[in-house]
Formats: C-alpha cells, sequence, structure tokens
C-alpha cells in the first residue's frame, strides 16, 4: 500500500515536471504545445548517447541533456511558432502536431525503431524501511521535482524575469507597454519548459529503461491531462495534477485492471473538469457581455 | 418632439406609465432587483415598470450598471436578489433562451452579430424560432422547407427594410460598416418576436445625421410592433428627444425616476450626471 | 428556369467531384493502369474522406475542436464488425449485409456521441479538446480488452479474455482484446464507399443551408448573442457532434470490412489528428478542401512508399511549412497574386 503511494507519488512527479512544461508554455503562448512530450524523448536519447557512447559521468550528461533540449526549444519556438504569433490556434496546433511528427521521425532515423537499454543514472542503494523497499529512482525523481517546484515558484514571484513572464501571460499587449521584450519572454519561457522536459526524460527514462522514439508520446499526453486536470495555466496546479495523476495510475494498475488504467486515468479527468470545468487549481473565466 | 408632453400616470404600485397606457397591465415589473459580484455589489434594489408601448431610457455615469441591469434582464447574469415579471410572468429560473422565446429581445454594447454569416442569415436566426420546421426537413429538402425559408426570407426582407437595409441581405455581416452593424443588431432582435426591446447604446458611434435617423426608427418600431422599448444611451438628444420616461442608475441604484423635463432639472441628477454634461 | 443560389452549385460541384474519383478509378482499372497497392487504398480514402467531412462538421461548422474523432470510428469500426459476423448467416447476401453494418456502426457511434457530448460539451475551447481526446483514449483502451463471441446462444462478451466469454463448443470468437478482429469477411466495396460519401455530402449540404444549420453555424460565431436570439445552444452543438459522430461510425465500419483484420490501436490519437490535418490543410469549413486533402494525404504515403525512412520526415516538414505559409499574409498575397496571374494569361489567351 505504502510502496504503491510512494511510487505513484514518483510517477506523478515526473506527470508533474513535463506538465509545468505544458502549462507554463500555455499560460504564456495560449498554446497547446504537442511537440513537448518528444522534446522528453530527445531529452532521453541525449543522457543516453553521452553516457553510453562518450562515457560521460551522470551529472555532465544530463547537465548536456538539458542544454540539449534548451536550445532546441529556443529553436522550436523560433522556427515553428513565432511566425505563427497571431494565427488560429488550430494552425498553432497543428504546427506542435507537425514538430512531434518530426522530432519523432528524426529519432526514428537516428537511433532507429529499436528500444535502448537506458543506462541506470541513480547508481545509490535502495531504502529499506521495514520490509517495504523503495528504489532510489523513486526517491531521487521526488526530490527532484520537490526542488523544482521551490525554484519555480522562487523565479516566478521574485525574479524581474519572472514577474515579465507573469505578466505577459496575463496580457501581452499591456506587458508590452510596460516595456517587457515579450518575444524573448516567450522564448525564455520555451528554453525553460524544455530544460524541464529533459530532466523528466532522464527521470522517466530511469523508472522505465526503455527508449523508442514513441517513448515521449503517452508520458506527453497523460502529464497534458495532468496540466489540465490541474487548471491549465496554474504552475501550482500542474504539480498537484501530476501528482495526483500518477496516484490514480498506480493504483488503477494495482488494484482495479492493468490494461484498464489509462481508461480510469481519463475518465477521472473528464469527471474533474464536468465538475469544475476549469480544472483543480484554474482560474475561473468570465466572458465579459 | 411629441414626447415632451407626454404625461405620466401614477399607478397604485410605486410606478407611473404613460396617461395612453394607464389602464393596460403593466409589460415588465421589476422590483427590488440587485446583484453582488463576490463582496461588491453592481446594481441594488432596482425598481422599474414599464407599460406595453413605453420607451424609456436608463441613463447614468459610465460604471453605473447599467449593462447589468440588461445583463440581469436578459439573465446572462442570476440575480442574487429582487424579482422580474414579464407580462405578470416571473422569470426566476429562465435562462437567457428562455427569456428571449418569454419576449425580451436585445442588442449588446460592443457589437455581436454573427460575423460570418451574411446579413440576411442574421437576420433569419434571430427569426429561428417562428421558422417551422425539423432537422429531417431541412436535410431532405421537402416542401415545407421551401415554403418556410421563402417566409423566412420575406420577413428577414421586411424586417431590413426598417432601416432600408434590404440591398445589403447578401453581405457578410462582419464587413459592414459601424453603423450599419448597430442597426443590423437592432434588425436581429426585432426578429425574434419580442415584447421588450432593449437597445445597449444603440448610437454609439454614430454620426448626428445617423443618430437623429435613429430616433424616428425607435419611435416607427415602437408605433408598427407595439412593443416596450428599454435604452442605455450617453447621447442626451436621442435620450431626451425618445423617452418617454427616463431612469437615472448612480452606483448600482436609482437616483432618479420620470419625464425627460423632471430629469434635466433634478439637481441630484445634474450633480451625479448632467452636471459633468454642461461643463463638457 | 429556376436560379440556382452559389451554395447549391458549389454543392453540385462537390457531387461531380466525388463521381468523376469514381469514374477515373473505375477506368484506371479497367484498363489496368492501377497499382495493386492503390488499389488496396480506394476504400481507406473513402472512409478518410467521410472522416474528414464529419470532422470538418464539428471543427468547421459548429467550431469545436475534437481531438478524439478516431474513437467513434473505432466503436463504428468494431460495431460494424460484430454485426456483419453476427449476421453472416441470417442475411447471406453480403451488399445488404454491408448496408445493415455500416447503418448499425452509425447508430452506435452515434449513441457514444449523445453520451460524450452531454457531458463534454458544457466545456469551451482547448478544455472541449482534451476531453475529447481523453474520451478518444478511453474508447481505444476499453476496445483494447473487449471480447466478444457468438455461439448458437447468441453474443457474449467480456473485458477479461477469451475464456470468459463461455461459449458453447463452435462458437466464434469475433473480437478479441487488443488482437482485434480477426477473420472479417471482406464487405466494403468502392462503389459503397462513393455512395457513402456522397450521402454524407448530401446530408452536410443541405443541412449547412438549413434552420439548424445557420443556428450551429450563429453559435460558433458568437455564443452570446445566439442564446440571446432564443437559440437551445446545447441542443444544436450536441446535434452537430452526434451526427459527425454517427458519420466516423459509418466510415468506420466501412474501413474495418475492407481488411482481414482490424485492431483497435488503429484507431488512436494518431488517426484523430489525422483527420483534423486533413480538415486543416483542406481549409476550415472547407468541404471540398477536406476532400481532397483526405484523398491526397492518404494516396501520398503510398506512392512515396520507396523514400520510406524519410517520407514521414518530409511529410513533418511539409506539414509545418504548409501552416506557416498559409498563415503568413504576405506570402499568401504573393502566391493568390501569381495564381492570379495565371489566370489572367489563360483568359488572354481564350480571348485570342
Amino acid at each position: 500500500m505504502l510502496s504503491y503511494l510512494i511510487n505513484g507519488i514518483s510517477l506523478g512527479s515526473v506527470y508533474a515536471i513535463i506538465a509545468l512544461g505544458y502549462t507554463m508554455v500555455y499560460g504564456i503562448a495560449k498554446m497547446l504545445n504537442f511537440a513537448h512530450g518528444d522534446v522528453i524523448m530527445i531529452g532521453g536519447y541525449m543522457a543516453f548517447c553521452s553516457t553510453s557512447y562518450l562515457g560521460w559521468p551522470v551529472i555532465p550528461s544530463v547537465l548536456f541533456s538539458i542544454i540539449v533540449c534548451t536550445m532546441l526549444g529556443i529553436v522550436i519556438e523560433r522556427l515553428a511558432y513565432k511566425p505563427l504569433r497571431d494565427a488560429s490556434s488550430l494552425a498553432v496546433l497543428i504546427t506542435a502536431i507537425g514538430v512531434s511528427y518530426f522530432l519523432q521521425n528524426a529519432a526514428l532515423l537516428i537511433w532507429s525503431s529499436n528500444p535502448k537499454a537506458f543506462p541506470n543514472m541513480v547508481e545509490l542503494p535502495n531504502l529499506v524501511i521495514g520490509d517495504i523497499q523503495i528504489s532510489s529512482v523513486a526517491i531521487v525523481t521526488i526530490i527532484a521535482c520537490i526542488v523544482i517546484m521551490i525554484a519555480l515558484t522562487m523565479f516566478t514571484t521574485k525574479t524581474k524575469l519572472g514577474k515579465a513572464m507573469r505578466a505577459v501571460s496575463e496580457d501581452k499587449g499591456a506587458a508590452q507597454l510596460m516595456g517587457i521584450n515579450v518575444n524573448a519572454t516567450i522564448s525564455m519561457t520555451f528554453a525553460i519548459g524544455s530544460g524541464l522536459a529533459a530532466i523528466a526524460g532522464v527521470l522517466l527514462c530511469s523508472a522505465y529503461p526503455t527508449l523508442m522514439p514513441t517513448t515521449g508520446a503517452m508520458p506527453g499526453i497523460k502529464a497534458f491531462t495532468a496540466a489540465v486536470f490541474g487548471g491549465i495555466g496554474s504552475i501550482p496546479g500542474a504539480m498537484l495534477g501530476g501528482i495526483l495523476l500518477g496516484i490514480i495510475e498506480i493504483f488503477a494498475k494495482a488494484y482495479i485492471s492493468t490494461q484498464l488504467s489509462d481508461a480510469i486515468v481519463f475518465a477521472v479527468l473528464i469527471i474533474v473538469l464536468i465538475v469544475k470545468p476549469t480544472g483543480l487549481l484554474g482560474k475561473k473565466m468570465a466572458e465579459k457581455v | 418632439m411629441s414626447n415632451k408632453d407626454i404625461k405620466l400616470v401614477q399607478l397604485p404600485s410605486p410606478n407611473f406609465v404613460p396617461e395612453r397606457d394607464a389602464n393596460k397591465p403593466l409589460m415588465l415589473e421589476v422590483s427590488h432587483l440587485g446583484i453582488d459580484f463576490g463582496g461588491l455589489t453592481a446594481v441594488n434594489d432596482f425598481n422599474i415598470g414599464m407599460s406595453p408601448t413605453e420607451i424609456s431610457g436608463l441613463i447614468g455615469p459610465n460604471g453605473a450598471g447599467k449593462t447589468t441591469v440588461f445583463n440581469l434582464l436578459t439573465k446572462v447574469y442570476e440575480p442574487t436578489r429582487g424579482t422580474i415579471l414579464l407580462d405578470g410572468r416571473d422569470t426566476h429560473g429562465m435562462n437567457t433562451i428562455q427569456v428571449n422565446q418569454a419576449g425580451i429581445a436585445r442588442t449588446f454594447q460592443n457589437i455581436r452579430l454573427f460575423d460570418k454569416l451574411t446579413v440576411e442569415d442574421n437576420v433569419k436566426i434571430g427569426l429561428h424560432n417562428s421558422i417551422k420546421y425539423h432537422m429531417p426537413t431541412g436535410v431532405f429538402r421537402l416542401p415545407k422547407y421551401w415554403k418556410e425559408e421563402k417566409k423566412a426570407h420575406d420577413r428577414a426582407m421586411e424586417l431590413l427594410s426598417i432601416f432600408d437595409m434590404q440591398d445589403m441581405a447578401k453581405y457578410i455581416a462582419g464587413s459592414l460598416p459601424y453603423g450599419a452593424q448597430r442597426r443590423l443588431e437592432i434588425v436581429r432582435a426585432l426578429a425574434t418576436n419580442p415584447k421588450l426591446l432593449l437597445l445597449d447604446e444603440p448610437a454609439a458611434g454614430m454620426n448626428p445625421s445617423e443618430t437623429s435617423e435613429l430616433m424616428e426608427n425607435i419611435e416607427k418600431i415602437r408605433d408598427e410592433f407595439q412593443i416596450a422599448i428599454l435604452l442605455i444611451e450617453h447621447d442626451m438628444n436621442l435620450v431626451m428627444g425618445v423617452c418617454e420616461s427616463i431612469a437615472v442608475l448612480n452606483f448600482g441604484e436609482i437616483i432618479a425616476k420620470g419625464t425627460p423635463s423632471d430629469i434635466q432639472n433634478n439637481p441630484k441628477v445634474i450633480e451625479a450626471y448632467l452636471g459633468k454634461q454642461k461643463e463638457g | 428556369m429556376k436560379k440556382f443560389s452559389k451554395q447549391t452549385i458549389s454543392g453540385f460541384v462537390n457531387y461531380g467531384i466525388i463521381v468523376v474519383f469514381f469514374l477515373l478509378f473505375q477506368i484506371l482499372s479497367a484498363t489496368g493502369n492501377l497499382g495493386s497497392s492503390l488499389k488496396g487504398q480506394l476504400i481507406p480514402i473513402c472512409s478518410y474522406i467521410i472522416m474528414a467531412l464529419s470532422l470538418n462538421l464539428v471543427v468547421g461548422i459548429s467550431g469545436e475542436l475534437s481531438l478524439g474523432h478516431a474513437g467513434f470510428m473505432s466503436v463504428g469500426a468494431f460495431t460494424g464488425v460484430v454485426v456483419a459476423n453476427s449476421l453472416s448467416t441470417a442475411v447471406p447476401n453480403g451488399i445488404v449485409r454491408l448496408f445493415v453494418a455500416l447503418f448499425i456502426g452509425a447508430f452506435v457511434a452515434g449513441i457514444a456521441g449523445i453520451i460524450i457530448g452531454i457531458p463534454v460539451l458544457r466545456l469551451r475551447g482547448d478544455y472541449l479538446a482534451i476531453v475529447t481526446l481523453a474520451f478518444g483514449e478511453i474508447i481505444k483502451n476499453v476496445l483494447n480488452c473487449l471480447y466478444v463471441g457468438i455461439d448458437g446462444r447468441g453474443l457474449h462478451f467480456s473485458i477479461k479474455d477469451e475464456q470468459s466469454l463461455h461459449m458453447e463448443p463452435g462458437g466464434r470468437t469475433i473480437l478479441s482484446g487488443p488482437m482485434g478482429a480477426l477473420g472479417i469477411t471482406k464487405l466494403s466495396t468502392f462503389f459503397v464507399g462513393i455512395i457513402l460519401i456522397l450521402l454524407v455530402l448530401f446530408y452536410i449540404q443541405n443541412f449547412v443551408n438549413s434552420r439548424p444549420g445557420r443556428a450551429i453555424a450563429a453559435i460558433r460565431d458568437n455564443r452570446i448573442a445566439a442564446e440571446a436570439c432564443g437559440i437551445p445552444v446545447t441542443k444544436y452543438k450536441l446535434m452537430a457532434f452526434v451526427t459527425s459522430a454517427a458519420m466516423a461510425g459509418s466510415a468506420g465500419a466501412l474501413y474495418a470490412l475492407n481488411f482481414s483484420t482490424v485492431v483497435p490501436k488503429k484507431f488512436d490519437f494518431n488517426t484523430s489528428i489525422l483527420v483534423l490535418v486533413f480538415v486543416v490543410l483542406g481549409g476550415i469549413g472547407n468541404l471540398r478542401g477536406s476532400i481532397i486533402a483526405a484523398a491526397v494525404l492518404t494516396v501520398l504515403p503510398e506512392l512515396l512508399r520507396e523514400f520510406q525512412d524519410y517520407r514521414m520526415l518530409a511529410y513533418a516538414i511539409v506539414l509545418i511549412l504548409v501552416m506557416l505559409v498559409t498563415n503568413n499574409e504576405k506570402a499568401m498575397a504573393f502566391i493568390n497574386g501569381k495564381i492570379k496571374a495565371v489566370f489572367k494569361k489563360l483568359r488572354k489567351g481564350e480571348a485570342r
């Protein structure tokens, strides 16, 4: 029971980190970035390559992965999304899907569809309390999630850049009039979101060590669900949504049905949205008449 | 103007109506209407009675709660307090759609047309509830479809002719000039066959000649359709010229009610509202 | 003579395109000029055209973003397979059985549309999108666990495994969970596919230019104003959604009854997106665009089979570029200018 809970929180922490990227990008650019899941996959491959092929130690290879994904995030935003700033949301959505296909198929060409065995990044002993064993990966994941959460909250509330980010997500036009560089702020949000995706990629692959070009797709969709679950656009909401989703998934797998666990997760999302249409911590938006 | 010498008659209730409607029951009777948003009271103790063919004005400074009153009458917001009787029927529990079907139509301060549809289709959507056929008839183009669509087309043209807009029938509504868009909104509202028409700043953005034409048309609509009209307007020439009674709203409460001349001479109103106008 | 409106003429052009498309492929196939891989694509093309048309009803005409359209296709597909399979003795005539399967597939998908639509259509914009996505995934997931068998006593259902169907000896399994439907009798024909497209097209075109169609367009353009005009918003949104679901169901049944095996995984999120891409590239609300985009984008990957490894990459790049170009005013003005110039030249040529 307790070990399920910890596994759930650990999986949920990964979802939460991914969901943070979704939510920040949504908050600021009002777009559903379906390519986010594939940035996770790229992050996983980067860490895999630097450790397995180049033999780098853990910390530099994780940093390398973060740097590559951050750059990738900025490049994607510049090339594909920035020209569509004023286009319909559907056009942006399709473009994001195009980017997602591009990343998946590029990965397919480079690394082939054969799954790669992800090396163990967390070489620490598992924690044993009484007769329950908690994997070190789970602990590291949970700690990483807490650290990221605190850092992001500090960043958005205390720093000038973070405040600029919140201002842009409230009202782009007004922020621009206040002298905030909107384009730079949006780029930065993509950079942070993608950097987080790299961390999520490493953590995800450490917990489930098979790496394929489609690795990011399903966690991406689930994390997106988590972001909506918690109220899209809200950072604490993404956190809460991610962790709850992880717990629900693990418990559904353990007690109801492994095959139907995804259906249960999505059903819970639907029920939450029907009861509270803007998610758990989402702001209520009324249209002015 | 003919309105200037209209006499208002005091009813047993705290309402007064134009003399000609004195013996008819009230068309709209609003009592103690109010709404709070969070802790903020936007409208409070709002009372108004309108006779079946009365043209009434709702004026007041910006932010006084005028549009909120319209939103309460049309149930865009559910009132926190008070009752709205439409032809003696309580609208409590009705939604916007049912209120419209019960006989209240409105226009919007920030124009809300069906931008991508033609002018004629905009009016036909107003006629929606008076076109009598269902989906299969439409899909299979049964004779009833052609008959009803012909009727709707003729009616739409008739309504558009109030504002001489028949020639614009095939234009896309979103491409019309501003004044024409405001007029189309009125036509669309009339198409729903209302008993009470709410006009939210109908003259906003119109030039003086368009405004004076609008004034004539408002009276024409009342005479032809025999309906009551309640309008919000900042153009005092229009309000004083066309309204038989006026209510002044400030900070969500009515501070004065009466004929145009009563209002013009009311010191409270001058202080709250018209005083500023004279300076400007 | 009766004067036709622009819309009526445009509608007839669409029927014409479908008929020409049919005749063209009939001639190609009769003269032996149709490659076998392309021949195998004819019925899927019909299915995808119906999918694109039906999604256009929701996305283009009703203005709601749905990301779970493949779910309805899936419901229709497996219902169609079960129906066709259980009626194999009762209705020996293949074409009749196909039509019954298509109809019941559409009907059950329509019911799924009602069940999903009622809670979902209260939500707006991106929230609606994510919930339709979630429903699509749920449908896939449930069908992945669904076992259906038939024996002398009738149909048996289970969501556990084949054994728990408790069939009499001699019973047949129709659906077996993640393996999907096996040993389907191929009933679908290109001709029926074309008929189905024409029916769907007839329905949508007439629907749009009628009282309910106008109401739906009004809700899309301005929901608040539509309510103020006394239009029952939920009813009409649901009408569009359910109609679209039923059409997708018939497309699914047509699709499934063309193959000997169909797996639930075929109708996943990616298929929903694929259909959405048809709609967006063809032009939102533009039926003819949907037809052309669906046909071309289904055939193209087959023709590019030699470039196996690179074709999906190229597809992704083309998709991004098309979105960038069509949403760039300068680029569009340039292209439109070019097109007009070409037409001018042609006309001048004619005049001479």
